[in-house]
C-alpha cells in the first residue's frame, strides 16, 4: 500500500524509459504514490519490450471509485487486501488464474490460499506489512508500542501528530483499543471508540498522507504511519522510530490484480508472474521498505532489511497484527458516520 | 460595392439598403452558426453532466461504491438533518452545517484579503505611466504560470517549521524556536489570499484605470480630508471593479479543495472536501452528488447578491 504523495490530485503519469517508444507491448499500471521501484519497471521494460505507463492514486478508495467508473485504460492495479473482495464482487476483475502460474510456487506458505482471494486465483502478492505508529524518540522517551501515541497522547507529543486518514485502519486501532472486535457494529463499543476520537482529534496536528519527509524534518513528532513508511523516515532521521501497538494493530498486503477492462491482459499476466521471482520481489521490497510474499528473496535485499525493526516483530507483538476484513455495507455505513463526523 | 457607383443615387441606396438587410440576416445566421460548436459544449459538457448529478442525488448508495436505481430523497433530508447513531434523536446534521459554515467564514475572510492587499495594488499599477503599467500587470499574472498544486507546495516549504522562513528569523537571531505556522489557520488564510489576489487586482484596476483623478482634484479644491475623498469619491467609483473582483474570489473559494487541505493539514474540512470525500471513503455517491448541488445553490444565492447589490450601485449612481 502505503507510502503516498498527493497524487490522485496530480495523477501524474509517467513514462520510464525512452527506448520503450517503440516497444511491441504496452502495460498500463495504476498503484500508490511513490510505491514502484522505478529500476524494476526498466528491467520489466527491456525483458519483455513493453512499455509500462505508470499512474499514481493515493487511497484504496481513490482506486476503486476510478476503477469502478471505468474507461480508465488501466490493465493492473494494486488495491490492498480488506479491498480485493469487493473488486471481486463489483466484477472489475480477470481471474488470471495466478496459482497456476510459473512463479506461484515462490509464494510463502502463509500467502498462497488467503481469506481475501481464496486459492490465490485473482492477485500476486506485491507487499505486506503493518499500520503502527511513528515516534520521534528525541521529543518522547517512553513505551512506543501502544496505540495512546495518538488516542491519548503523552503530553510531549500534543499538538505534533498525524494521523493518515486511512478510515478503516485508524477505526480498527481504536477499536481494539477499547477491546473491540472490527467490523462489529456494537453500539457500547462504537460510542467509546467514537468518544475517545473525538477527543484525540484536537491533540492532533495534521490528517494527511505523503509524510516521509516530514517525519525526517521533525515537522511531526509522531502519528500513525505504515512500517515502510516509517522505515524509510528513521533512513533518513535516525531518530523515527515504529511501535507495534499491544492493544492490535491492522495488517494488510497489497495485490496485484489484472481489470477486467484490461487490454492488454497477456503483459498483464507476464508482470504478475515477473514480480514473484525473487530477486523482483526484492527490488520491490529494497525500494518502498515492505516485505514481500516471496520465498528466497532475501539474498537481494538490502542487509538493513533483514534486520530492520520496523520488519522483524518480537513474537507476543508480532501476534497482535491481524490482517483487515472487509465489513458489511452497514457496518461500513456506520463507520463512515464516526469518520466524517470526526474529519468535521 | 464599386459597380453601385454606375446607378443612380436612389436606386442605390434601396440596393444598398436591401443588400444591408440581406447581409445582416446572413450575418445574424452566420453568428448561430458559429457560436452553434460553443453551444454544443455547453449543453453537452455544462447541462448533461449536470442532469446526472441531479439524478444521483435522488438515487441509493450502492454497497461499496456507486449507485442502485432506486428513488429516494433521503439523501437529500440527510444533508441537513441526521439521525444520531447512537442515541437515535434526530437533529440538525452538525458536521455538514459546520463544514458549510467554515467555508463560507473562509471565502468572506479571504475576500476580504484580497480586497486590503489587492485595492492598494490596484491603484499603485493604475497610477504608473502607461509604459510601466503593463510591466506590473504581467507580473501580477506571473503566478498563474505554474500550476496551483506546486505553488502550494511552495508555500509549504516557506512556511514549514524547517522552511526559509523559520530558518532566517533563526539565523538573524529573532526567534529560538521556530514558529509554528503550517496547519494553522494563518497557513490556510495565507495561502489563499495569495492564490487568489490576483482575481481581485486586476478587475479593481480595470476600474481605478478609469477613475477620472479630476474628480479626486475637486474634491479636494472643496475642502474634502484625505479620507473623505477616499470614502465618497473613489470607493463608489471603483465599487464596480470590488464587487466584480469579490465574485472572482468568493465563489471559487468556496469549493476550494487543494489549498485548505495541503496547507491546513486535512484535519479542518471544507465543502470541496467533504464532498470528496463522499465519492472516496464515504463510499456515498448520492450525498456526494446532494452537497454539491447545496454548494451551487450557495454559490448561486451569492452571486444573485452580489449582482443586486452592483445593480444596486449603478442606478445610485446613474
Amino acid at each position: 500500500m502505503k507510502i503516498k504523495l498527493i497524487s490522485s490530485v496530480v495523477a501524474t503519469t509517467l513514462a520510464f524509459s525512452s527506448s520503450a517508444l517503440f516497444a511491441a507491448g504496452e502495460l498500463n499500471i495504476f498503484n500508490w504514490g511513490n510505491y514502484t521501484p522505478p529500476d524494476l519497471i526498466e528491467k520489466f521494460e527491456k525483458q519483455f519490450d513493453i512499455k509500462v505507463t505508470l499512474t499514481d492514486y493515493d487511497s484504496n478508495d481513490t482506486a476503486l471509485a476510478k476503477v469502478a467508473a471505468g474507461g480508465h485504460g488501466f490493465d493492473i492495479a494494486v488495491p490492498s487486501n480488506s479491498y480485493v473482495p469487493i473488486w471481486i464482487e463489483k466484477g472489475l476483475l480477470l481471474n488470471t488464474r495466478v496459482d497456476q502460474m510459473p512463479n506461484a510456487k515462490n509464494i510463502l506458505p502463509q500467502f498462497r490460499d488467503v481469506s481475501w482471494d481464496p486459492g490465490r486465483q485473482y492477485s500476486a502478492p506485491w507487499q505486506w506489512g503493518s499500520t503502527g505508529v511513528s515516534v520521534n524518540v528525541k521529543y518522547y522517551k517512553g513505551d512506543i508500542n501502544t496505540s495512546t501515541i495518538f488516542l491519548d497522547p503523552p503530553e510531549e507529543l500534543i499538538g505534533q501528530i498525524n494521523v493518515v486518514p486511512e478510515m478503516m485502519d485508524v477505526m480498527s486501532m481504536a477499536i481494539w483499543y477499547h477491546g473491540g472486535e472490527i467490523c462489529s457494529d456494537d453500539k457500547a463499543m462504537l460510542k467509546k471508540v467514537n468518544d475517545t476520537l473525538v477527543a484525540a482529534k484536537p491533540k492532533w496536528k495534521s490528517m494527511s498522507y505523503g509524510n516521509l519527509s516530514k517525519f525526517a524534518s521533525e515537522d511531526i513528532y509522531a502519528g500513525v504511519n505504515w512500517n515502510g513508511a516509517s522505515f524509510r523516515a528513521r533512513i533518513q532521521n535516525e531518530n523515527v522510530h515504529y511501535g507495534h501497538p499491544k492493544e492490535g494493530y491492522p495488517l494488510w498486503q497489497d495485490a496485484v490484480v489484472v481489470l477486467a477492462e484490461a487490454k492488454n491482459v497477456e503483459n498483464a499476466k507476464i508482470f504478475q508472474n515477473f514480480i514473484m521471482e525473487p530477486e523482483n520481489a526484492a527490488m520491490m521490497s529494497a525500494f518502498a521498505r515492505y516485505a514481500n510474499g516471496i520465498i528466497g528473496s532475501e539474498p537481494y535485499m538490502p542487509a538493513d532489511m533483514l534486520t530492520a525493526p520496523e520488519i522483524v516483530v518480537a513474537p507476543e507483538l508480532a501476534a497482535k497484527g491481524k490482517f483487515l476484513e472487509t465489513c458489511a455495507p452497514e457496518v461500513n455505513k456506520i463507520y463512515t458516520k464516526i469518520w466524517t463526523n470526526l474529519m468535521k | 460595392m464599386t459597380m453601385n457607383s454606375n446607378l443612380s443615387s436612389s436606386e442605390s441606396a434601396k440596393k444598398a439598403a436591401e443588400v444591408e438587410r440581406l447581409s445582416q440576416k446572413k450575418d445574424v445566421r452566420n453568428r448561430w452558426l458559429l457560436s452553434l460548436p460553443a453551444l454544443a459544449i455547453i449543453f453537452f459538457a455544462a447541462a448533461g453532466p449536470l442532469l446526472i448529478v441531479i439524478l444521483y442525488s435522488f438515487l441509493t448508495p450502492g454497497d461499496y461504491t456507486g449507485v442502485i436505481w432506486t428513488f429516494t430523497t433521503e439523501t437529500w433530508i440527510s444533508v441537513v438533518l441526521e439521525r444520531d447513531f447512537f442515541d437515535e434523536t434526530l437533529g440538525w446534521a452538525d458536521a455538514h452545517l459546520s463544514i458549510f459554515w467554515r467555508s463560507i467564514r473562509l471565502s468572506l475572510i479571504t475576500t476580504i484579503l484580497t480586497a486590503i492587499f489587492g485595492i492598494p495594488t490596484a491603484y499603485f499599477i493604475a497610477t504608473r505611466s502607461p509604459k510601466s503599467r503593463n510591466i506590473w500587470l504581467f507580473l501580477i499574472t506571473i503566478p498563474f504560470w505554474s500550476n496551483l498544486l506546486v505553488r502550494t507546495y511552495a508555500i509549504q516549504e516557506l512556511i514549514r517549521n524547517k522552511g526559509v522562513i523559520n530558518n532566517f528569523l533563526q539565523w538573524i537571531g529573532l526567534t529560538n524556536e521556530p514558529i509554528e505556522m503550517m496547519f494553522t489557520d494563518f497557513a490556510v488564510g495565507f495561502g489563499m489570499t495569495y492564490v487568489y489576489l490576483p482575481l481581485m487586482v486586476l478587475p479593481v484596476y480595470a476600474s481605478i484605470e478609469k477613475l477620472d483623478f479630476k474628480l479626486v482634484e475637486g474634491a479636494y479644491d472643496l475642502y474634502a480630508s484625505r479620507w473623505q475623498c477616499l470614502r465618497r469619491i473613489i470607493v463608489p467609483l471603483v465599487r464596480p471593479g470590488l464587487i466584480a473582483g469579490s465574485i472572482l474570489v468568493f465563489i471559487p473559494c468556496l469549493g476550494a479543495y487543494v489549498t485548505p487541505q495541503i496547507l491546513g493539514g486535512g484535519n479542518q474540512l471544507m465543502f470541496g472536501n467533504l464532498i470528496a470525500l463522499q465519492f472516496g471513503q464515504g463510499k456515498n455517491w448520492p450525498l456526494g452528488a446532494a452537497l454539491s448541488l447545496t454548494l451551487m445553490v450557495i454559490v448561486m444565492i451569492a452571486l444573485v447578491y452580489f449582482v443586486k447589490v452592483s445593480s444596486g450601485e449603478n442606478k445610485k449612481n446613474g
